[in-house]
This record gives C-alpha cells, sequence and structure tokens, in this order.
C-alpha cells in the first residue's frame, strides 16, 4: 500500500478523490453557513431543523435538488442549456488540481523525498491558475444566453464588463507578487516567503493583497459585485431558468470558485501551509504527520477567507454598475499599475524582497492616494459632471 | 400639495478623502456586523416558544360572552353587524325568553375568514357581549368549518374565560345599561 502510495501518479490520483470528496462536504457546508452567518449578523438563528443545529440541512439540500423536476424551457439553446451547468462547475473543481496543500512529503522516513502532497505541479501552476478562473466566466455567459431570457442575458453580459475590468488589476496584482518571487511554480511561491529574511508577501506589498482580495470577490461574483444576481432587477440571474440539479451545480460551482479563489490568494500572499515559528510546518518537516498539519493549516486558512467572503456579503450593499467600473479602471488600475513600476524598479536595484524599502513603496502610495483623494473631496461622487444641474426650488412669493 | 419653500433639496454628501478610499468605511460596517454577530439572537422558536401577549388588547378570534347565569350576553341589537367594515357578522335575532331583555340571537355566525380583526365590533357591543380573544392559533380544513356559529362562540368564551375574564359581568340585558325604562322605545317623536 505504502509503496503504490510513494509513486506520485498514485499519490496524486489519491489525493485527487480525497480532495474531490473533502471539497464537496466544504462546498456543502459552505451554504449551511452562508446561511448561518446572515442569520447570526441579523440576529437570527438560521437552519436549526434538520438534525443538530440544523447540521444536516446540506444533506435536505442536496436531496431536494435531486428530486425536484428539472424543467427545460420551450425556447432554449438545448446543448449550450445542458453544458453549462457543467462548465460552471467543472472548471470550478479542477482548479484545486494545482493548489500546494502540503509541501514535499516523505512517507517511509527513509530521507528520500517521495512525493509533493499537489494533484499536479506544473512550473506554470500560477497561469494555470488564471486561466482556469477566467474560464468560469463562459458557464455564466453559456447559462445566460442559453437561458432565452433577457434578464439571465443581461446578467451574463454585466458578469462578463465586470470580469474583463477587474482581469486586469487582478492580473497586475499577481504580477506585483510574480516578480518580485521571481516564478510562476506555486510550491517555490510559498517557499520564497519562509525562512531566514523572508516573510509573507502581504507584509512586503499590503496594497497588492486588498487588491487581488477585491478582485477575487469580483471573479467570484460575491456581494458587493454581484450585480450577475441581482434580483431586484434581473429576477434571477444567468441561472433564471435553470432548476433542479442543474441550478444546484451553478450553486457549486460559485462556492468552489470562492474556495480556489481562497486558496490562490492564500499561496501568494499568506504563505500558503506555512505559519512563522511553528515546528512541523517548516520545509524541512517532510513526515507524513508534518503533511496533514500542513494541509490542516492550509485548509483553516482557507477557510477564513470563506468566513470573511460571508462576512462581506452579509455587510456590504452591492455596487451600482458605474460605480463598479469606476472603482476598477479609475481606482484599482492606476494603482495597481503604480505598484507594478514600484515592484518592478525594486527588482531592478535587488531589493525585491527588502522589507523597508517595498513596505515604505506602499505606505507612500497610501499616502499619495490619500493626498489626491484629499485634493479631488469637492466633486459630488456618484454623480455623473454631464448630467443637468440639480432643480432648485423657486423662491418663495411673499 | 406640497409649496415650493417647503421643499428641502438635499445634496449628496461631498466625502473626505478616507471615505473615498471606502476601505475604512467598509471596516466600520463589519464591524457592526461582527458585533451582531455575537448577539443573542431575538427569534421565539415558534411551535416550542411562544410570545406572551398582550391579553388586554390582543385582536384574534371573536368570542360571545356568557353572563352570570350562564346565558348568552348578546340581545341581538346588529351594532355588530352594523359597525363590521368586512360584513363578516351575520345575526338573526328572536324574541328573548328571558324578562330582562327583549331580544337574544338565535343564530350568529362570524365569518373568520372575511373578517379583518378591527375590533370594531367590541368596540359597538353595548353590552360587551362580543370580544377578541388572544386565540390565534386559528386553522381549518375548509371554509364552512371557519364560519363560526353562536355554540362554537360560546365554546371560544369557555375556553378563554380563565385567561382573558370577561370585561364588564355585571352588564346583562338592557337593564345593566341603564339606557332604558319599560321596555319602552327612546325613539325620537317626529
Amino acid at each position: 500500500m505504502l509503496d503504490i502510495l510513494k509513486d506520485q501518479f498514485w499519490f496524486s490520483a489519491i489525493l485527487t478523490v480525497v480532495l474531490i470528496g473533502a471539497i464537496m462536504g466544504v462546498v456543502a457546508y459552505c451554504i449551511y453557513f452562508e446561511r448561518k452567518i446572515s442569520a447570526w449578523i441579523q440576529d437570527r438563528v438560521g437552519p436549526n431543523r434538520v438534525g443538530p443545529f440544523g447540521l444536516f440541512q446540506p444533506l435536505a439540500d442536496g436531496a431536494k435538488f435531486l428530486f425536484k423536476e428539472d424543467i427545460i424551457p420551450a425556447n432554449v439553446d438545448k446543448p449550450l442549456f445542458l453544458i453549462a451547468p457543467v462548465i460552471a462547475f467543472g472548471l470550478a473543481m479542477i482548479g484545486f488540481a494545482v493548489l500546494p496543500w502540503g509541501g514535499n512529503v516523505d512517507l517511509d522516513a527513509d530521507g528520500i523525498i517521495d512525493v509533493t502532497a499537489q494533484v499536479a505541479d506544473p512550473g506554470i501552476g500560477l497561469l494555470y491558475l488564471l486561466g482556469v478562473g477566467s474560464l468560469g466566466i463562459y458557464g455564466v455567459v453559456l447559462g445566460g444566453w442559453a437561458n432565452n431570457n433577457k434578464y439571465a442575458f443581461f446578467s451574463a453580459m454585466r458578469s462578463t464588463a465586470q470580469m474583463l475590468s477587474y482581469e486586469i488589476p487582478m492580473g497586475i496584482a499577481i504580477f506585483v507578487v510574480v516578480i518580485t518571487v521571481g516564478t510562476l511554480r506555486l510550491e517555490d511561491i510559498v517557499l520564497s516567503q519562509i525562512g531566514e529574511g523572508n516573510v509573507w508577501n502581504i507584509v512586503l506589498h499590503p496594497f497588492a493583497f486588498i487588491i487581488l482580495l477585491i478582485t477575487i470577490f469580483a471573479e467570484t461574483n460575491r456581494t458587493p459585485f454581484d450585480l450577475a444576481e441581482a434580483e431586484q432587477e434581473l429576477v434571477g440571474g444567468y441561472h433564471t431558468e435553470y432548476s433542479a440539479l442543474k441550478f444546484g451545480m451553478f450553486f457549486l460551482g460559485e462556492y468552489a470558485h470562492m474556495i480556489t479563489g481562497s486558496g490562490f490568494i492564500t499561496i501568494l500572499f499568506l504563505g500558503g501551509w506555512h505559519l512563522p515559528g511553528v515546528p512541523g510546518l517548516q520545509p524541512g518537516d517532510v513526515s507524513i504527520w508534518a503533511m496533514l498539519f500542513k494541509m490542516t493549516v492550509m485548509g483553516a486558512k482557507i477557510v477564513g477567507f470563506l468566513f470573511l467572503f460571508m462576512w462581506v456579503r452579509w455587510t456590504i450593499p452591492r455596487f451600482r454598475f458605474d460605480q463598479l467600473m469606476r472603482l476598477s479602471w479609475k481606482g484599482l488600475l492606476p494603482i495597481s499599475m503604480i505598484l507594478a513600476g514600484y515592484a518592478t524598479t525594486l527588482v531592478y536595484l535587488g531589493k525585491a524582497t527588502n522589507i523597508p524599502w517595498a513596505l515604505g513603496g506602499n505606505v507612500a502610495l497610501l499616502v499619495i492616494v490619500l493626498i489626491y483623494n484629499g485634493l479631488r473631496s469637492g466633486e459630488i461622487t456618484g454623480r455623473q459632471a454631464n448630467l443637468p444641474a440639480i432643480a432648485r426650488p423657486v423662491e418663495a412669493h411673499s | 400639495m406640497i409649496r415650493d419653500e417647503d421643499i428641502i433639496v438635499v445634496d449628496t454628501p461631498v466625502l473626505n478623502a478616507a471615505e473615498r478610499l471606502y476601505i475604512p468605511q467598509i471596516v466600520a460596517g463589519m464591524q457592526v456586523t461582527l458585533r451582531h454577530m455575537f448577539k443573542k439572537s431575538i427569534t421565539v422558536q415558534y411551535p416550542e416558544q411562544k410570545r406572551t401577549l398582550r391579553l388586554e388588547n390582543y385582536r384574534g378570534v371573536h368570542r360571545l360572552n356568557r353572563d352570570e347565569e350562564g346565558r348568552v350576553a348578546c340581545v341581538a341589537c346588529f351594532m355588530c353587524e352594523t359597525a363590521c367594515p368586512a360584513h363578516c357578522i351575520h345575526i338573526v335575532a328572536e324574541e328573548s325568553p328571558w324578562d330582562d331583555r327583549e331580544k337574544y340571537p338565535l343564530q350568529f355566525d362570524i365569518d373568520e375568514l372575511r373578517c379583518i380583526y378591527c375590533g370594531m365590533c367590541e368596540e359597538a357591543c353595548p353590552v360587551d357581549a362580543i370580544e377578541l380573544t388572544p386565540e390565534y392559533n386559528l386553522v381549518g380544513r375548509s371554509r364552512q368549518e371557519m364560519v363560526f356559529d353562536k355554540e362554537k362562540l360560546l365554546k371560544v368564551y369557555d375556553q378563554t374565560k380563565t385567561e382573558k375574564p370577561r370585561k364588564n359581568p355585571r352588564i346583562t340585558g338592557y337593564a345593566g345599561t341603564g339606557n332604558r325604562t319599560e321596555g319602552q322605545p327612546t325613539g325620537d317623536s317626529h
């Protein structure tokens, strides 16, 4: 048994099965905790009828999705209608393939590294993750188009415009990390944040972290960027006409996408499976128990981000479309470009991982943004300059 | 019509530099929601827990009160039927077999589905015979079942009299109200 595991192929195969199971479970309980957290924030109780504390609610929901009538409306584009949820769900799931879960492992403790706790370890893991994440839009667009419903189509178009706009600051924020650590291999990005004199990238570039966090909110269609699912304007969004398991797949896909995004930002900025100073979480710890510990830490960081996603969702109202576009093109894009230029300069000067230099630049950028904002603060926000002036009442006749 | 001088023009608030960054405002909002996360929920787990109602003025299912001798207190004056905005009360009056009143209701039907629970019947009643109870758990399997007749309304009184006693038990018929003398109508003389 152990000999089979020592082969990377079989190890990856087993890890895949375990991961798919674990992620499906996490996704199911994400929906439960989404409802619970919304309830807690609103001083309510939340689901509490199925099982103790409502813990079996995901099972009941799953059974409901399975047994509901699966309606295919008369005038939909049938092949696309059937394949869109599969694309949405499948693309969200395959992103997990390259996430490094626990570094190198020496299974039989003979001093030789046997396998890497990762399904696949390509040199361009980061590009793969970016590509798969961007493909996620196809599920939304095809779903919205195949519906043959104008509201669903509006939703798909909004989603597309949003993703295109936020892809750019996201790419540049990632570029800041890549140019700093000088590699696209995810395991190497994690390792570059560990060790003597190295810190997590969030310390070096907190601005890039915030930009990436915001863009991941937009990428995963979460509030405050969930314009694609604005019920008040669009009925239900791109999945208006979907029912039963097909709707469930969109739902699961959204949450799986959130988990991928959380893993992504954890690896880039929060040191992946690493905690500084904790024994068992260092690159030298290669026992099977260290691997499980590392996986737990990685999972805990991802869960922390999932909580943040839900917390934000039940706090911040949705942006208006023009605000959404303004934030991306006039806010995030210039800041991320300045950051990218700064990070590149640091690399040229050989000070890419020098904390005072990197952090100082970020603080200077924050000050510049504040001063610029202060100088512009006389403007009325949320109202376009070319609109007619607000009508003033006529002076009272006495 | 609003006069021009009464109109208040509200300008969009001007945001300062920190507010334009969004981040401090978002953090402030998230602090609020985090505080609420640890507050006790205000939910009442309904079938297991029940709210304590204000018995005095909760407007639930009607009842027909009995007087001290156990007779129906209603004198079939049709005041409630007239006052009812939903026209859900139907009374058939009959000559009273008792000395202290002229009429009594032979039939007294309230369509509980049609009723809007406004309480105007209770206010209109000169003898405090019809009252609304705190009973809100009202279900039935048919529309017919939800039309409460006299017997059913009296039964509601029997069930709720300990919880909410009749407001003024001394009033029986016109004798108690002092509005009539010797059975003579007090109509005008035109």
